[in-house]
């Protein structure tokens, strides 16, 4: 610790509520933030990466006990403090930029008015200056029109816009710290990069020491100088950035990086001459709402004369930001909403033009594995019927379907016991292999993965895609992926299509759209995949 | 289910409700048993106040009626007239809504417009109308309560089912094939009926309270004694003898106190997010 050091967090000990799945939140964790330098602490979920943050912010549930340690902070132990001395130190001496930025401002209220309440939560300026100081502000973080913007709620600035406008509240009392807890992770890779630009460029000119929450080593290594790891509560490796990326000394860090998916796309053997499985031909959706009487309606293009096939045993990926209508396609290809145009077909069958009871009876041929495992498993029934249902509801003996759904949990990596159980039991990656199960149980040609590995950790990710690429292996599965991931993208697709305002741009093998990219939209999503250029950045 | 009892009875609101329920409930089927005659029955001089005569701790009414016992049959009455009319509020409310809530579109339209017209008569009157034409019996009060408070249902239900019908897992179930029947009996109403069950024990509250008013204005069953009728018949002479409306009026305002605790409790209880834990 050669350079001065703005805040020193020593031995910090917190203890969770009883009844929690391990004693301590952080344990016995020490790092230091020095001005000009971004730390960045890593972990996957539950490590207690937030709660480091929540704890320098003051903003710890009471439910938490300080056992121990201390954050030393201008001669104060912050973990000692009362309100009044918190509210001297938020905004002016600790600013907090948080994950989703819309929940995080108020939608109520217009940008410039809550920019300009942290003047007035401090006593500081006249209304007239504190006026003109958010304006100033959104020009430094570079919101578009900050004439206008100033004026604008929430809800009409996109979400970019929306973080650089947290970001200007934060920075509006020019604190020394700034905290920020996964600001990117809500956002499309392109703004990704934009955001973190602005963090890293701020942070420069205004000497800040940051603190940056992140789980993605991709960002890590463009923004880090240090990096803290953490692993259930424990720091299990700190040190210089270039250090922990490249000669990680710690197994927990290495797995940690070789779970990252490379940019780097395996070889694969083609797959010509094999019959198609699924054929999409000039899907058009577009969604209406509003329009009444005094309003004119919102029409959104979710799919514009949307084409391509699968073959069998092929994957194809659908990339694309959010709202690019990657989900809409997957939808309509599930025949979960209707198209205005087109037409689905599963080898000589028409999907789009059956209905009722013969729908049903194909719906088996094609199943989808969902983004959310939490929100995906009905959380009042049992995994054996969650599994065994749709069989059931095709005929199957139950009996034989509950045969059935204890073969598949083998099949995924769970253990048949699971069958009696509920969903509320199983952690995210295990439950994501119960979705599997569901979707493999009716024994489908096709599978759709809507952002299937999405909301998982990076370890928990990689076994899923292997488990699913292993599966497709085995069964001869078709699989359409969607994602917004290119890296995932890479390492499980055959062929890649990019999604662009409801329409494919580029549709490639993944080796050729990766070493030539013809569309410059998808040169764009190329290049701002974090992550890959750690080497040539000036350290 | 353990869980939900030990939360349940974590709240000590929940409790007191419970245990007062319990012992109206225990009054209402035991009760009879130690008073064998019928309330109607003139038992001692008319205006008799309590505790002055042994036997008649409550006193006696206008008719040398007891009014202890009046109170224990009208347990019967009240609890009974609370239960089966909630049920069969519930019956007719979460039909309607979840076919609204899962179709939408012109089905739930035209449901719940029938829904709305139902709302836009005020309820009470609308009660009192129904029970005159029907002719006051246990039957047509029973009837009337339920078809003024089964829209609240319907509306309850049918917003739950509006947001859980966009669920992944119900998406999941619609890919898997299942018959709509299916989807809504096994994925949707058991994940929609927590809210349901809060507001049912509070309608049980306010149906006691109708069929009380009902009874008041002299609507109720002429054959049953009830609380509200005792309040109603008592009321002329509340100057000289007080007892022949406070006892009965108690009597009401504790069984509804106790529903709407159980009501908070079952609110704790079910919807975990609301405890008081974290800050």
């Amino acid at each position: 610790m050669s350079a001065a050091t703005t805040v020193s967090i020593r031995n910090l000990k917190l203890a969770l509520p009883k009844g929690s799945d391990r004693p301590y939140a952080v344990d016995d964790v020490s790092f230091d933030l020095q001005p000009g330098k971004i730390l960045c602490v890593v972990g996957e979920s539950g490590s207690g990466k937030s709660m480091c943050a929540h704890a320098l912010m003051g903003l710890l549930p009471d439910t938490i006990i300080r056992q121990a340690g201390e954050i030393a902070y201008d001669g104060q132990n912050l973990l000692t403090l009362d309100d009044a001395g918190w509210l001297a130190l938020r905004g002016r001496h600790i600013a907090m930029v948080f994950q989703e930025p819309m929940t995080a401002l108020n939608p109520l209220m217009r940008i410039g008015d809550q920019i300009a309440e942290m003047f007035e939560a401090h006593n500081l300026l006249t209304p007239r200056q504190r006026k003109q100081k958010a304006l100033q502000l959104l020009r430094e973080v570079g919101l578009p029109e900050p004439e206008r913007s100033v004026r604008a709620y929430p809800h009409q600035l996109s979400g970019g816009q929306r973080q650089r406008a947290m970001i200007a509240m934060a920075l509006a009392l020019e604190p020394a710290i700034l905290v920020a807890d996964e600001p990117t992770t809500a956002l499309d890779v392109t703004t990704q990069a934009q955001i973190l630009e602005l963090i890293r460029d701020l942070q420069r000119r205004r000497n800040m020491a940051v603190m940056f929450i992140t789980h993605d080593f991709g960002v890590v290594s463009d923004i880090a100088d240090r990096v803290v790891v953490l692993q259930h509560g424990k720091v299990v490796e700190q040190g210089a950035a270039d250090d922990v990326l490249r000669r990680p000394q710690h197994p927990y860090t290495r797995a940690l990086l070789a779970a990252v998916p490379s940019m780097q796309p395996p070889p694969r053997t083609p797959l010509a001459d094999r019959a198609r499985a699924v054929e999409v031909v000039g899907l058009d959706k577009t969604y209406v709402s509003g329009g009444g009487w005094f309003q004119p309606e919102r029409r959104v293009q979710a799919a514009k004369q949307v084409n391509f096939d699968i073959l069998q045993g092929e994957t194809v990926g659908l990339v694309g930001e959010s709202g690019s209508g990657k989900s809409s396609v997957a939808r309509l290809v599930m025949r979960l909403i209707e198209p205005d145009q087109g037409t689905v077909r599963l080898g000589d069958t028409d999907f789009t033009r059956i209905s009722g009871r013969a729908l049903r009876k194909e719906r088996s041929r094609i199943q989808m594995i969902f983004q959310d495992p939490f929100a995906s498993l009905n959380p009042r029934r049992k995994v054996g019927n969650i599994i065994a249902d749709g069989p059931i509801a095709h005929g199957t003996d139950p009996a034989v379907a509950r045969q059935r759904a204890a073969e598949l949990l083998g099949l995924v990596g769970l253990n048949a016991s699971a069958m009696e159980r509920y969903p509320h039991e199983f952690s995210g990656g295990q439950r994501q292999r119960i979705g599997i199960a569901r979707a493999l149980a009716l024994e489908p040609e096709i599978i759709v993965a809507d952002e299937a590995v999405s909301a998982l950790d990076v370890s928990v990710q990689a076994q899923v895609l292997n488990l699913l690429e292993d599966l497709k292996a085995r069964l001869g599965l078709s699989m359409l992926f969607i994602t917004h991931d290119l890296r995932v993208a890479a390492q499980i697709c055959d062929r890649i299509a990019v999604m662009q305002r409801g329409g494919i741009v580029e549709l490639k093998p993944t080796a050729t759209l990766f070493s030539a990219p013809e569309h410059p939209y998808t040169r764009e999503l190329l290049a701002a995949v974090p992550g890959q250029i750690s080497s040539s950045r000036a350290a | 289910m353990s869980k939900f009892w030990r939360t349940m009875l974590r709240n000590p609101g929940g409790v007191i409700g419970l245990v007062i329920l319990l012992l109206a409930i225990a009054i209402a089927i035991f009760g009879p048993l130690l008073f064998p005659t019928s309330p109607w029955r003139m038992v001692q001089r008319p205006f008799l106040p309590p505790f002055t005569v042994p036997g008649l701790p409550l006193g006696t009414d206008a008719l040398g009626r007891d009014v202890l016992a009046g109170i224990i049959y009208g347990a019967r009455v009240s609890l009974l007239v609370g239960l089966v009319s909630t049920m069969a509020a519930l019956a007719v409310g979460i039909p309607v809504g979840a076919l609204a809530g899962y179709f939408g579109g012109k089905v739930g339209d035209a449901l719940m417009r029938f829904t709305e017209f139902f709302q836009t008569v005020p309820s009470f009157a609308l009660a009192i109308v129904l029970v005159a034409i029907l002719q006051p019996s246990i039957v047509s009060i029973v009837l009337a309560i339920a078809i003024v408070s089964w829209p609240p249902v319907a509306r309850l239900v049918r917003g739950e089912v509006l947001s859980l019908r966009t669920r992944e897992y119900v998406q999941a179930a619609i890919v898997t094939g299942q018959s709509h029947s299916w989807i809504i009996w096994r994925e949707i109403l058991p994940n929609a009926l927590s809210p349901v069950i809060v507001l049912a024990s509070l309608m049980v509250a306010t149906a006691i309270l109708l069929e009380s008013s009902l009874s008041f204005l002299g609507l109720g069953d002429p054959n049953l004694m009830s609380w509200g009728y005792m309040v109603g018949a008592g009321r002329t002479v509340i100057r000289q003898a007080w007892w022949i409306t406070l006892f009965p009026g108690i009597a009401i305002l504790l069984s509804v106190l106790a529903l709407n605790l159980i009501g908070e409790g079952l609110n704790d209880a079910l919807n975990p997010r609301l405890n008081k834990e974290g800050r």
